[in-house]
């Protein structure tokens, strides 16, 4: 990744610079989403308006401002709760959101790590939350925190299934786990012999976008899937007991995962940082620039979709979420499947 | 009643309507002479029954009176209330009510009085109150739930508030007071505890309105006439 | 959807020791049985206030449900024993503070009928109009909050927004946004002002495009209807048995409103309206029957103030009242259900005893019946489609 600057860095320094810029880029990543979409999008459907003051402009820095504020409050934790494991929980969800973004290409030459078995690792070690969500309910000591803490198990593993699933049909079409290997061959491939807009995934996966989506919606504990965090009910569910900056942890979690997913989804569906006229070959200097600046805006695209259902919709009751999952998402996923293999050796 | 003589009081209640009189002579069938009294007030029936016929009421009210609607079950307590205020001090903040002891439409043999109202959901402006007399050594009746469950809350607001007992009643306990209150607020002899606390002020110092200046002055005269 | 028990349910047999002790005991209670404890209040987003509801579970599902009130006990009934006629009025603004306007109707109409005053029709016209824009407020928040306990946020703030313009009306002609404490024994205190008719106008077109909104958003979701349909469902007999009035019994389909079927205080026989009911009697023809009363309000407020007659607002009434003795019963439908007061007057200026029936009492108490077999997720919806005010049933 440092060979463009012709400079000769060791791999210990390496890893550090990678390793700060994705610390750098989750909170970053959680910040412009939460702010574009959480405070503003979802105001001005409210017909409202949302934070106009902090920072002057449309108020932009409120997020940070709260960032801030969450940070220099008091460290409280229930009496009869596990210490440890309190203190664990919140690191262990916004760990599985770092070990994402580290797959995720944002240009030709600009990835963390291009591990061959990218799709796959992605998948793996973002189902760790769920580890992270049990030990935070758990160690809360307080009933409202286990009923959520149980239901967000249930469902984190539920839809796991369809999440997995549905990207088994891309895998399929581009015979490569490698994500730049994937975002070449959409930006490389041939719709009916028309090259010029490349190939997106999304025109022959379209039933696996949209179960990624519904997923990944699920996933992130979103409206319509938000019974774990159910706030007119459990008030805020296995988060209940955390204040401070532990809250903040899970904030950035929620946020920043939902970053990653919009991220996967954009390179497994929509092209990645690839855009169809331009090879990147010709000026790879420009595209380490440009690349990571169409994915961004194709994750706002993802991302518009993601927060768009989660005001519109109410919540699905836990059975009701649970039979969307077994009975209806993975069987169509499982056809999803079928159809792809059949069709990719028939043509 | 016309609207040029609009302060004219009514001396007697007007008399029953056709429904209430319809429900009166079912019910008279039904509970025969457990009625003591029955009486109207303004169009609607009331009739005060014997304590023997308190839960027949309530099933002939359902039954051949056709009240399927439970509205409410409270009680009266018709000691006098406590003096407040003189009469002809001018303080009119402070209600002024008599002294003797009197009752209502249907009178009472002592002092407590449990009263329900029942309505019908299928016609129009059917409904009837029923009054019992309690004793006041040992004020005790039967309950209402096995006929109207809606009974089971009304009944235990009556008994926390005016300490009447329910036999049969599934579990009479504290409604709305907590479990180790002791007392019965709504009895007259409770006292009101804000009022014990710190005296009601009375009429106090105000800025007349624009429009109560001319009625100030209207009154001094009506005073100084008197 | 139908939710069959696991297992037999026990009969709802309410020991007494045992519900004693829970009423007072701490969160986490358990008993013997393995089956939880859970307290959802007083302080809860979905109990509409402090309600406090001990239910037992087993694992999601609920065995029985014990509701416990009074945290809002402001002992209404003995401190009308010490008030006159007009700081009653203030008082009574308290009970249903939604829809404060409405309280006052019955206890005034019942004080005008011991003094054998008739109200002006001018005055009984605006205080119909007052009613309904109350019930237009109350049943706005009720649309958009149900939405909320659900887990949809949106209509929420429509429901709000929308409730604005009503409001500003309310207060542009009483004064108060939320206690208006604008009855008067004889009439109501003042007269319209200048361009009320007009803004009124606006603003129930207004709330008819409102409603279609929330048609749209929420009864036309597939998921708000899965949420509701089939969920606390009450058998009109068991219901009017309890007392469950209001537009809960309609949405079971009795066709009771005593806007029309009661004694006439107010002239609702002089409009064109229609009463509503839906056969189901569960959450979602609750929510759908309140649709269509809004609809119906805004409807009968544009009527009302086409054909608003002209005349005096208030009554030639002594400046002491003193009401003579006698009892009489008023009740009348208010935006939670039956709202009633039965006062007993002994000819002085305050009354002897003044019962109050409201609404929320009679709806709340059939919770426990109600509340047995559902997952937790029902609970919410179902004490949201009830719609009660605390201060309606702590009074």
């Amino acid at each position: 990744m440092f060979n463009v600057l012709a400079l000769d860095i060791g791999w210990v320094t390496t890893l550090g610079i990678k390793t700060l810029i994705v610390l750098a880029l989750v909170p970053l990543g959680a910040l412009i989403l939460g702010y574009t979409f959480l405070l503003k999008m979802m105001s001005h459907m409210q017909s409202r308006l949302g934070p106009m003051d902090p920072g002057g402009f449309h108020g932009w820095y409120q997020l940070v401002g709260d960032g801030i504020k969450f940070l220099q409050k008091e460290d409280i934790m229930p009496e009869q709760a596990d210490r440890r494991v309190f203190a664990l929980a919140p690191a262990v969800v916004v760990l599985s959101t770092f070990l994402v973004f580290v797959v995720i290409p944002a240009g030709p030459r600009i990835v963390v790590a291009d591990l061959d078995v990218g799709v796959f690792y992605a998948l793996a070690v973002s189902s760790l939350s769920v580890i992270g969500v049990l030990m935070a309910g758990w160690a809360s000591a307080n009933k409202y925190a286990v009923l959520g803490a149980l239901r967000a198990a249930a469902q984190l593993i539920a839809y796991e299934l369809p999440l997995v699933l549905a990207v088994v049909g891309v895998v399929i079409q581009t015979e490569t786990m490698n994500l730049q290997g994937i975002v070449a061959f959409q930006h490389g491939g041939e719709i009916f012999g028309f090259g010029g807009l490349g190939f997106p995934l999304i025109v022959t996966q379209f039933v696996g976008f949209a179960l990624f989506m519904v997923a990944a919606q699920a996933e992130l504990t979103q409206p319509p899937f938000d019974m774990p965090v159910a706030e007119s009910e459990l008030v805020a569910g296995y988060m209940v007991e955390y204040t401070g900056f532990r809250f903040l942890f899970f904030f950035i979690g929620e946020f920043g995962t939902a970053f990653a997913f919009a991220g996967l989804a954009a390179t497994l569906f929509l092209g990645g940082w690839a855009v169809p006229f331009v090879d990147p070959a010709d000026n790879r200097l420009l595209w380490d620039i440009v690349g990571p600046l169409v994915l961004f805006g194709k994750v706002m695209f993802v991302a518009f979709l993601m927060f768009w259902a989660r005001f519109t919709y109410p919540r699905l009751r836990e059975d009701q979420l649970q039979a969307l999952a077994w009975k209806w998402l993975i069987p169509i996923a499982l056809i999803n499947i079928l159809a792809t293999g059949v069709l990719k050796v028939a043509f | 009643m016309s609207p040029d003589a609009p302060d004219v009081v009514e001396e007697q209640p007007p008399a029953l309507t056709e429904q209430a009189e319809e429900i009166l002579s079912r019910l008279r069938t039904a509970l025969g002479d457990g009625i003591v009294d029955d009486g109207g007030a303004y169009g609607g029936l009331i009739l005060r029954v014997r304590r023997d016929a308190w839960l027949p009421a309530a099933e002939a009210g359902k039954g051949a009176g056709e009240c399927d609607y439970l509205s409410f079950i409270s009680a009266i307590d018709w000691m006098p209330a406590p003096a407040l205020a003189d009469e002809g001090s001018g303080d009119t903040s402070n209600p002024v009510q008599p002294r003797e002891t009197t009752y209502g439409v249907t009178g009472s043999e002592g002092r407590f009085q449990v009263f329900a109202h029942l309505e019908s959901t299928q016609r129009q402006r059917w409904g009837v109150t029923l009054k019992v007399d309690v004793d006041e050594n040992d004020p005790r009746l039967p309950s209402w739930v096995g006929v109207y469950p809606g009974a089971d809350w009304h009944e235990r607001e009556t008994w926390e508030m005016y300490g009447v007992v329910f036999d049969g009643h599934p579990s009479l306990r504290h409604l709305y007071l907590p479990h180790e209150f002791e007392g019965n607020p709504l009895r007259k002899d409770y006292p009101l505890l804000a009022r014990e606390v710190k005296p009601w002020p009375g009429l106090v110092d105000v800025e007349p309105m624009l429009g109560d200046a001319a009625d100030a002055a209207a009154d001094a005269d009506e005073a100084s006439a008197e | 959807m139908t939710t069959t028990p696991p297992r037999e349910l026990p009969e709802f047999d309410v020991d007494s020791t045992i519900y004693k002790h829970l009423a007072d005991s701490q969160m986490n209670v358990e008993l013997d049985t393995g089956d939880m404890i859970l307290n959802i209040g007083p302080q809860h987003p979905a109990t509409h206030g402090t309600l406090r509801l001990v239910v037992r579970l087993d694992g999601e599902r609920v065995i029985a449900a014990d509701p416990i009130i009074g945290y809002m006990h402001r002992g209404y009934e003995k401190l009308t024993e010490f008030r006159t006629y007009p700081q009653i009025t203030t008082l009574i603004n308290r009970i249903d503070w939604l829809s404060s306007f409405a309280n006052e109707v019955p206890f005034i109409a019942g004080a005008e009928l011991l003094m054998g005053i008739e109200a002006p029709p001018r005055a009984l016209w605006i205080r119909t109009a007052l009613t309904e824009l109350s019930r237009i407020a109350t049943f706005l928040l009720f649309l958009g909050e149900m939405g909320l306990q659900v887990g949809a946020i949106t209509p929420a703030f429509y429901g709000f927004r929308d409730r604005e313009y009503v409001l500003n009306l309310i207060e542009a002609s009483t004064g108060g946004r939320f206690h208006p404490n604008f009855n008067r024994i004889g009439g109501i205190k003042d007269d319209l002002p200048w361009g009320w008719i007009a803004d009124t106008r606006e603003c129930m077109a207004k709330v008819l495009e409102s409603c279609d909104t929330f048609e749209d958003l929420v009864v036309g979701n597939p998921i708000f209807e899965q949420r509701t349909r089939s969920i606390g469902i009450i058998p009109a007999e068991l219901g009017a048995g309890y007392g469950v009035s209001g537009s809960n019994l309609r949405a079971s389909g009795v066709d009771w409103d005593l806007r029309r079927d009661g004694n006439p205080h107010l002239p609702y026989d002089q409009l064109d309206w229609k009463v509503w009911t839906h056969p189901d009697g569960d959450s979602f023809a609750r929510y759908w029957v309140r649709l269509q009363e809004t609809r119906e309000s805004a409807r009968m407020v544009l009527q009302l103030i086409d054909g608003l007659p002209s005349g005096p607002i208030m009554a030639k009434v002594p400046r002491i009242i003193k009401v003579p003795a006698g009892e009489v019963w008023v009740n009348t439908e208010n935006p939670l259900g039956e709202m009633g007061y039965y006062i007993v007057s002994k000819g002085a200026t305050g009354p002897f005893r003044v019962k109050i029936r409201s609404a929320s009492f009679s709806n709340v108490s059939i919770l426990p019946w109600l509340l047995r077999g559902v997952y937790v997720p029902d609970v919410i919806t179902i004490l949201a489609s009830l719609y009660f005010i605390l201060g309606d049933i702590d009074r």
